[in-house]
């Protein structure tokens, strides 16, 4: 997994509510075995009309927008486990999403893929949107370490939290199963001395 | 203290350690794979030069990207065919108990699963796929999780997790005639919304959940999902152990009698801590269907798609409508329907295709509607042609199909136009999730079956009673 310190990049808006993974990247997209290669479908029936044509009033087509930061609405993330969806926006240049919602899954496989799921106050998301929007070239910096989100066109650091084990994963580039498998003897121990009922 | 709510009991059971930061090494008693989520599980395993840990507590299956006709014959779309081929050659390679396509155990995941007696009390129990949940009827619990951790399981049994927080739902009462358990969770959900359990765990529990059928109980917590909650679940009781009785994998003899001594100790203690809990009166639910695109924006057939929302969900509501094609405040009824589509982890069992050759029977389909019938799993196709269920359907000019997730994704060959409205007995309605730009109305499968008849949206209180 790659790793995450800190990162200052433009921003792309996104102010829709509840996007569902459905969107991010539609089913009919997972077919393929390996992790590469879903960026190019990313957001695919926002980004394309059904002729194949990149649809102008989408932000992804809006060369004004730039960066490695997404700004989404509300419940990101929401509806099927597909890991997918971390994957594409990865894929396509995506180290950050910032929303006032995760949903549960989307942000563990986010986190699992070197994504950081960076959530802020319904009032701090809509002021961004609304300074993104005004201003493309709006920076944001984004330092893990510090666990804050630092906008200096507001000369303003916003704290975020993050899990401390997370936060360890990201900064080094290791995930759960480094972990998991050093934990055989405990797990071990576990099955043996539990009372099994099936 | 001493106090645990039927969650607790379960998770406890399954923690191997706790880290200082809270988070769990929590064990996992079952896991379900298919072709979708698990190829990149089993490559990540193999870079890294891991085998699978206990591949006797794996059992796999191919739903998602199957066709649903002709599955005797080779998968025609080469991506799908690869796909499905590359599990087959995964669980040889490494010894996983596969119900692939043509085995009589085959089926959507969360419906093979109960229906062998996989599913049990008690278990933890995890998927690549977010419906899950589905298994909590059970008193299991059963949640989605992504291609990384099946991963993690495959090399571990065991996942690292923070403990989630519980909400109990609890309904009294008798649901009103034409109210099915599809009903109740639609009204749930429309009152919570998309986000309104994200973080939680799920008790359902009360006289309205009680007398739900095992078919019932799955179509509720397979739905917890959609209002964000991690899963669902409900405390066995002797509903739960009829139904397991003598499945292919529940236990047997004295270890049936052990298992039930212990299952009867799964349920919340008497003043056991929720954080959030919800009270609502089955009598309130009345028949319902979305109007719009996310399984929250649901509303009693016969009221009207709202005037508006609140201010910060205003575009999404905007967005949503035109895209469904509604106008705020009009009604539903009377709008004409070009599909319905019964089947999906939500409502495919032999209960769900019984009601509807029910209310078919002796009537005839609207000659401009499609109307198909997507059995759960193999199992349920046999049984319903064993109770000549199949040629109720055909008279009525339903297609019954064979086993697979079908419509209810988009990914394989069943797939809804554009600018189509398929009355869905499935579970999520986002724009183009049965096909690009395909329009979903989520009901319960009576309210389809009554579409499918009358060609369009209907009242159909007019035939209870
Ligand atoms: S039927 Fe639909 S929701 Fe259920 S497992 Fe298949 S794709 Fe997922």
């Amino acid at each position: 997994m790659e790793k995450f310190n800190v990162l200052q990049s433009t921003a792309v808006p996104l102010p829709i509510e509840n996007i569902d993974t459905d969107q991010i990247i539609p089913a009919r997209f997972l077919k393929a075995t390996s992790r590469e290669g879903f960026g190019e479908n990313l957001f695919r029936d926002w980004r394309y009309d059904s002729s194949g044509q990149p649809n102008t009033q989408f932000v992804l087509n809006d060369p004004r927008f730039q960066g490695q930061v997404l700004v989404a609405g509300k419940n990101f993330g929401c509806g099927s486990s597909r890991e997918h969806a971390a994957w594409a926006l990865f894929d396509a240049g995506f180290k950050v999403v910032i929303s006032s919602y995760f949903a549960d899954i989307f942000r563990g496989n986010a986190l699992n893929n070197g994504l950081l799921p960076l959530q802020v106050e319904d009032s701090v998301l809509e002021r961004l949107l609304k300074q993104i929007e005004e201003d493309p070239g709006t920076e944001l910096i984004i330092d893990l370490p510090a666990e804050q989100l630092y906008v200096p066109a507001w000369e303003q650091r916003i704290p975020f939290e993050i899990e401390s084990y997370k936060k360890e994963c990201l900064l080094n580039g290791y995930d759960d199963i480094d972990y998991l498998v050093s934990q055989k003897e405990a797990i071990e121990a576990f099955e043996k001395n539990r009372v099994w009922v099936y | 203290m001493g106090k645990k709510t039927l969650f607790d009991k379960v998770w406890d059971a399954h923690v191997v350690r706790t880290l200082p930061g809270g988070q769990e090494v929590f064990y996992i008693d079952k896991h379900l794979i298919h072709e979708v989520t698990s190829p990149q599980a089993f490559e990540e395993l193999e870079n890294r030069g891991l085998s699978l840990y206990r591949r006797n507590q794996i059992v796999a299956t191919a739903d998602h990207n199957v066709p649903t006709k002709d599955q005797h014959l080779p998968i025609q779309e080469p991506l799908s065919r690869f796909q499905v081929d590359r599990l087959t050659e995964n669980c040889e390679k490494h010894g996983v108990q596969l119900y692939g396509l043509g085995h009589p155990y085959q089926g959507i995941v969360h419906v093979i699963g109960p229906e062998l007696g996989i599913t049990q009390p008690g278990m933890t129990i995890v998927c690549g796929d977010s419906h899950t949940s589905t298994h909590g009827a059970f008193g299991a619990i059963a949640f989605g999780i992504g291609t990384s951790q099946v991963a993690q399981v495959m090399a571990s049994q065991c996942l690292l997790l923070s403990r989630p927080k519980r909400m109990r739902i609890t309904v009294e009462g008798d649901l009103r005639p034409g109210v099915t358990a599809k009903d109740l969770i639609l009204y749930i959900i429309a009152s919570l919304g998309t986000g309104g359990a994200t973080g939680y765990f799920v008790e359902y529990a009360g006289s309205a959940i009680r007398s739900l059928s095992m078919e019932g109980r799955m179509t509720v917590c397979n739905m917890s999902i959609e209002m964000g909650a991690r899963g669902g679940m409900i405390a066995p009781d002797e509903t739960t152990f009829s139904y397991l009785e003598g499945r292919p994998f529940a236990p047997q003899g004295e270890e049936w009698e052990k298992a039930v001594a212990y299952w009867q100790t799964l349920y919340s203690d008497e003043g056991a801590q929720f954080e959030v809990e919800y009270h609502f009166k089955a009598a309130s639910v009345t028949p319902m269907i979305t109007y719009g695109t996310n399984p929250g924006m649901g509303i009693s057939l016969n009221a009207t798609v709202p005037q508006k929302v609140k201010a910060s969900e205003q575009a999404s509501f905007e967005k949503s409508l035109q895209y469904m094609g509604f106008a705020p405040g009009e009604s539903l009824i009377g709008k004409p329907v070009d599909y319905v589509f019964i089947g999906s982890c939500t409502n495919s069992r032999i209960e769900d295709l019984r009601l509807v050759a029910n209310y078919v029977q002796g009537k005839k389909k609207a000659s401009h509607v499609e109307a198909i019938v997507v059995p759960g799993s193999k199992q349920v196709e046999e049984q319903a042609k064993a109770e000549g269920l199949d040629k109720i359907l055909a008279e009525a000019g339903f297609e019954l199909r064979e086993p697979g997730c079908s419509a209810c994704l988009a990914m394989n060959e069943d797939k809804i136009p554009a600018g189509a409205y398929c009355v869905s007995t499935s579970n999520r309605n986002f724009e183009g999730r049965q096909g690009p730009g395909s329009r979903t109305l989520l009901a319960s499968p009576l309210v389809a079956a009554v579409s499918a008849v009358e060609g369009k949206i209907t009242d159909i209180t007019q035939y209870l009673s």
